[in-house]
């Protein structure tokens, strides 16, 4: 039956090229840029190198101060991370990090302006990152204010031309350094692990950082297993209730959590200054402006699907008449319209890789590496199912409630 | 086997209440070979349809194998077509896109049938059209006729106990006609099918077993 109903698909999709056309159109286009949004996010969610350990890491990002005159969201000082985040139960390990900053640098005359990040040594072993040459930093590096440093691949090119930079010394922002290690390039879209130059917190200029309950620090916590992160989270928060305020006469609640890179995401987006980071929001966000701007194509679609019903009352009454129930005629056509959709998400796949390409050669986007792989391929095979399903319900449903003797004369009302 | 009671059928639009049929009583025995007569518009093919179960009564009951279908639902009475109803159209109403085969098989796609034994039953029934040199041709491809004998092997694919047939030759000229009203008589008289054919021929009438007599909605005799 299955068989039949392709071959029927097909035939009828070959039956009125122009609409087909203006269908297949209509549907690759859809799903091409439902497709690079997805290839997007996955670039900025999936646990991938560096953070190929995402699924049991739980990053405080950004905290809310609240007061009755003021407020304030953001990242927060090393101080209050270093007393409310370290040493939660079930956390295997905690890296404290600072926000990428622009730091400029001259090399020959030529000012290079990369962004620095100030990391301790746990930073390396939470993080995976793909290192071309040397290693990591250490612990012991961070402790004795070591001035050495990792780079990605990009500022060796900028900085060294071609040749290894292992052992090289070079200055940003006024400080001078020694490579130690040279990584890949990470994009920018994945926040934590991102930067140009990676260089020991106890490097700053200054130490007043040490005190600072408000700054620029951030921090992500390894857990024992991913089944731990609900209670690690509960633990942090329940922290943060009794915590001291940086400033009691501005601030006199915290808000915020340890999140997972989505709820991060989330937070990020809503500048939530709560406990909740509103990933439930996000998530409907997501849905909501997918399906909206599934709305026209869907549209389009249904009103394709319902003049082709004109053309075939003949044979759909032909079908009741020999047994076809209602739902039979429902599944074969939502069957057909599924071939559609498939059609139309094969050939919008097709479109996204050079499309990727394309974005990630633009540069707009530092470092995109913006693709496809099975992971989007699953969710555009979703998304165009959903498709097919939602442009095809309805028509469907109407196709089956033909009268057959009235379909059989050439009505289909 | 098939009952008609005190059977009315009504056409309502928003303005207009016409009366299609009007107080049908028939009784059509297993076996027999009956004929509805009547000029054009007296509700022949509207008392086909209800013998058929394509359309419900507005009033009366429809009884098949002695049992009221008024209560079934879409998928019971889907069912009964499938198993024991074949229908023949003036308009062939063969599906262009599909081969003569597969325009064939559409009854036992509704049934849980293999492929091949569903092509078995289509060649099979082919066979006994004269037409079985022909499965993978398309209707377009073929005459009035061999069209008429395609929709007449679909109809007898499945095996049913009984044959509609809304004027299965008037499309066709008299040759044709006459071809296919043979079969239809191999049919009845070989295989015992049952066979109900509204026509407008007084020859092809006569030579059925019984003429139902329609005349604006009405039985007449």
């Amino acid at each position: 039956m299955l068989i039949s109903h392709l071959k029927m698909g097909a035939k009828v999709l070959l039956r009125r090229k122009f609409f087909t056309f203006i269908s297949l159109f209509a549907i690759s286009l859809t799903l091409l840029v439902l497709l690079v949004a997805t290839a997007m996010l996955d670039s900025i969610l999936a646990p991938r190198a560096p953070e190929t350990r995402a699924a049991r890491t739980l990053g405080i990002y950004r905290l809310g101060f609240e007061g009755p005159h003021t407020g304030h969201e953001g990242p927060v000082g090393y101080a209050f991370l270093d007393r409310y985040a370290r040493h939660l139960q079930r956390v295997e390990t905690i890296a404290l990090f600072t926000e990428q900053q622009g730091a400029v640098s001259y090399v020959a005359g030529r000012k290079i302006t990369s962004y620095l990040k100030r990391t301790d040594g746990e930073f390396w072993r939470i993080l995976d990152f793909d290192f071309v040459e040397g290693g990591p930093f250490t612990a012991a590096d961070e402790l004795q204010a070591n001035p050495v440093a990792v780079i990605n691949q990009s500022t060796r090119r900028r900085f060294f031309g071609a040749a290894p930079a292992l052992g090289r010394p070079f200055a940003i922002d006024g400080q001078s350094f020694r490579v130690v290690g040279v990584v890949r390039d990470v994009p920018i879209v994945r926040i934590v692990p991102f930067a140009d130059v990676w260089v020991p917190i106890s490097t700053a200029k200054s130490s007043t950082y040490k005190h600072e309950a408000l700054g620029n620090f951030m921090a992500i916590l390894l857990a024992r297993s991913r089944r731990d992160l609900p209670a690690i989270q509960a633990e942090f928060r329940s922290r943060l209730a009794h915590a001291e305020s940086p400033d009691p006469r501005l601030y006199t609640r915290i808000a915020g959590g340890a999140d997972t890179s989505f709820e991060a995401l989330a937070r990020l987006l809503f500048a939530s200054r709560e406990n909740d980071a509103h990933a439930g929001r996000l998530r409907a966000a997501l849905l909501t402006a997918m399906a909206m701007f599934m709305l026209l194509p869907t549209l389009n679609l249904i009103n394709i699907n319902l003049s082709r019903i004109l053309d075939r009352a003949a044979e759909i009454g032909v079908r009741k008449a020999f047994g076809a129930s209602s739902w039979a005629l429902v599944g074969q056509f939502l069957i057909e319209n599924l071939v559609l959709t498939l059609l139309g998400g094969a050939l919008g796949l097709a479109l996204a890789g050079p499309v990727l390409a394309a974005l990630n050669r633009s540069g707009l986007v530092p470092y995109a590496q913006f693709g496809l792989n099975l992971r989007v391929f699953a969710y555009g095979l979703a998304i165009a199912v959903f498709f097919g399903l939602l442009s095809g319900v309805y028509p469907a449903w109407k196709m089956s409630r033909l009268q057959p003797a009235r379909a059989l004369s050439g009505r289909s009302s | 086997m098939i009952r008609l009671q005190r059977v009315k059928k009504l056409y309502r639009t928003e303005r207009v209440e016409t009366t299609a049929l009007d107080n049908i009583n028939l009784s059509i025995e297993e076996g027999e070979f009956v004929s509805i007569m009547g000029p054009s518009g007296c509700g022949k093919s509207t008392l086909l349809n209800l013998i058929g179960l394509l359309d419900e009564p507005s009033e009366g009951s429809v009884e098949f194998d002695g049992e009221k279908v008024g209560d079934y639902g879409d998928r019971a009475l889907a069912r009964l077509r499938n198993q024991r109803v074949g229908f023949i159209f003036q308009q062939f109403h063969l599906v262009s896109d599909l081969s003569v085969a597969d325009n064939v098989e559409i009854p036992l796609l509704y049934r849980r049938l293999s492929h091949r034994e569903r092509r078995r039953l289509a060649h099979a029934a082919l066979d006994r059209v004269g037409l079985s040199s022909r499965t993978l041709h398309f209707p377009s491809q073929l005459s009035g006729g061999q069209q008429q004998r395609v929709a007449i092997a679909r109809a007898i694919v499945g095996r049913p106990r009984v044959l509609l047939a809304d004027e299965p030759t008037g499309n066709l000229d008299s040759q044709m006609g006459e071809e296919v009203m043979a079969i239809l008589e191999g049919f009845n008289q070989g295989d015992k099918t049952t066979v109900v054919m509204v026509t407008h021929d007084r020859r092809l009438a006569d030579r059925t077993q019984r003429v139902v007599r329609l005349f604006d909605g009405r039985q007449v005799s």
